[in-house]
């Protein structure tokens, strides 16, 4: 398991693209937003926490094609599918080395690019404990909707129809304790609400993904 | 007979040829009352029930609007289970009967979506508002392109039958919490959204809100678009079936020839 997530990593960081992608497109579109709403600082800190959580979102979606349909091109998920290693894990290694190539370094990301939309000092900290939980939940389902859509020819825009609406209740509990965070009102409940999709979704979507993995291998 | 026994006998339609024989001989009473249904409802509705005090002659667009919200959800309920069906017992049948009833639902979705637009316009002022009940819809909405979308995009049938059935499990989890996300996430954003929905005749409060004169063409109507969409499905699961069947004509024929 770990030598696939390193296998992983080191493919992510070598393979050119993959790792700076979802963070180019992530700063890209926090410095267009003041352009097309104007820079009044209030207006900015009022929907700096949503944009923020939008623009993640994005770049984590922008990124999901790639997940597994590069090993489904060489092969070496079928290898992965007759290896000893249950699916399940397979799949649950994927996500996390996913996690650890976008989903963390975005959540590193954020509180530098919140200066730039003048976020306000309490904001901070709520931005990145909320999407330091958030983005695993989007790892997970992003795999899989890439594991739905692995066996298409132009399965990306697809891909994104089918996880766009999954991804509703997070970005909803996310960008709501990101905003109360932002303005001083309490985050308990949002912030437990947005744990328990996470840690739902990464105990049980799991066995959903290698299901539909196993269907599209056969 | 038995339960056990009935519902054993309940499986004899995943026999495409007996499904398609049953079907053919209660479908006519289908369209027939169904029709019949909605329209005795409509004109009831339309000409024979009195003006609301306040909202005057559009509060009779319920009469289109509720029927069709309500099949919108139904319609999603009925390919979860024939999704379960296909998943557990590998019939066929019912793998194509969630295949047709999809773009019913598309379609239900969109006519409860648009004569709410179309009521809310000169009612609340504005065609459309981020209530919890309409970004709902339009997330279910989504939820049904999806759907449909990956039936389209798979060329075998059966891996397609299997990949858009696990896509309406994982998917009703998260239609289910995403409307307690989306309720949760307008209490935040404005209170006003209680008023709002108080003005709105909609939903799960209508026997206390709806006076029994509006009640009964509307009850009416309900039971029209429930036949209307068994009906819709039958006929649909047979162009299904029978479309599958010149496939493996042709296929046979190319395999011989």
């Amino acid at each position: 398991m770990i030598a696939l997530l390193l296998r992983d990593l080191k493919l992510a960081f070598r393979a050119g693209g993959g790792f700076g992608l979802g963070l180019a497109f992530f700063l890209i579109v926090t410095v267009l937003v003041p352009f097309s709403v104007g820079p009044q600082s209030s207006l900015l800190s009022t929907i700096a926490p949503g944009v923020l959580w939008l623009g993640a979102l994005l770049a984590c979606l922008l990124s999901l094609d790639r997940l597994l349909a590069l090993d489904w091109e060489d092969g070496s998920l079928d290898l992965l599918a007759t290896a000893p290693l249950p699916l399940e894990s397979v799949v649950t290694i994927k996500a996390l080395a996913h996690w650890l190539t976008t989903g963390l370094p975005l959540v590193l990301a954020a509180p530098f690019l919140g200066v730039l939309l003048n976020l306000p000092v309490p904001g901070f900290f709520w931005l990145v404990v909320s999407l330091l939980i958030g983005t695993p939940a989007m790892s997970v389902i992003g795999t899989f909707g890439a594991a739905l859509t692995v066996g298409l020819k132009r399965g990306g825009l697809l891909l994104s129809l089918l996880v766009l609406p999954l991804y509703v209740p997070t970005l909803i509990f996310g960008a709501e304790v990101a905003r109360r965070g932002a303005t001083g009102m309490e985050t308990q409940t949002p912030l437990l609400m947005l744990a328990g999709i996470t840690a739902a979704t990464i105990a049980l979507l799991p066995f959903a993904s290698a299901a539909v993995l196993r269907i599209n291998l056969r | 007979m038995s339960i056990a026994a009935k519902a054993n006998a309940l499986w004899e339609y995943a026999n495409p040829r007996k499904f398609l024989a049953t079907s053919e001989r209660v479908m006519p009473f289908f369209w027939v009352s169904s029709l019949a249904c909605i329209v005795v409802g409509l004109v009831w509705g339309f000409f024979f029930t009195p003006d609301d005090y306040k909202q005057g002659s559009t509060v009779k667009i319920i009469y289109l609007h509720v029927p069709a919200a309500l099949m919108a959800i139904n319609c999603w309920l009925m390919m979860l289970a024939t999704s379960l069906v296909w998943l557990v017992r590998r019939h066929h049948v019912s793998a194509l009967a969630a295949r047709a009833a999809a773009p019913v639902g598309i379609v239900m979705t969109l006519i409860a979506l648009a004569t709410g637009a179309i009521w809310g316009q000169p009612m609340w002022g504005t065609w459309w508002a981020w209530d919890p009940r309409l970004t709902s819809f339009l997330i279910l909405f989504l939820f049904y392109l999806g759907y449909v979308a990956l039936w389209e995009a798979i060329e075998d049938p059966d891996t397609a039958a299997d990949l858009t059935s696990v896509l309406c499990l994982v998917g009703s989890v998260f239609a289910i919490l995403s409307r307690y996300a989306v309720n949760f996430w307008n209490q935040g954003l404005h209170q006003g959204a209680s008023v709002m929905r108080a003005a709105a005749v909609t939903g799960a409060d209508t026997e206390e809100k709806v006076s029994n004169i509006y009640f009964y063409p509307l009850l009416l109507c309900i039971i029209g678009f429930v036949l209307l969409f068994i009906a819709l499905v039958l006929y649909r699961t047979g162009t299904e079936i029978r479309a599958r069947r010149v496939k493996a004509l042709l296929a046979r024929e190319r395999v011989n020839g």
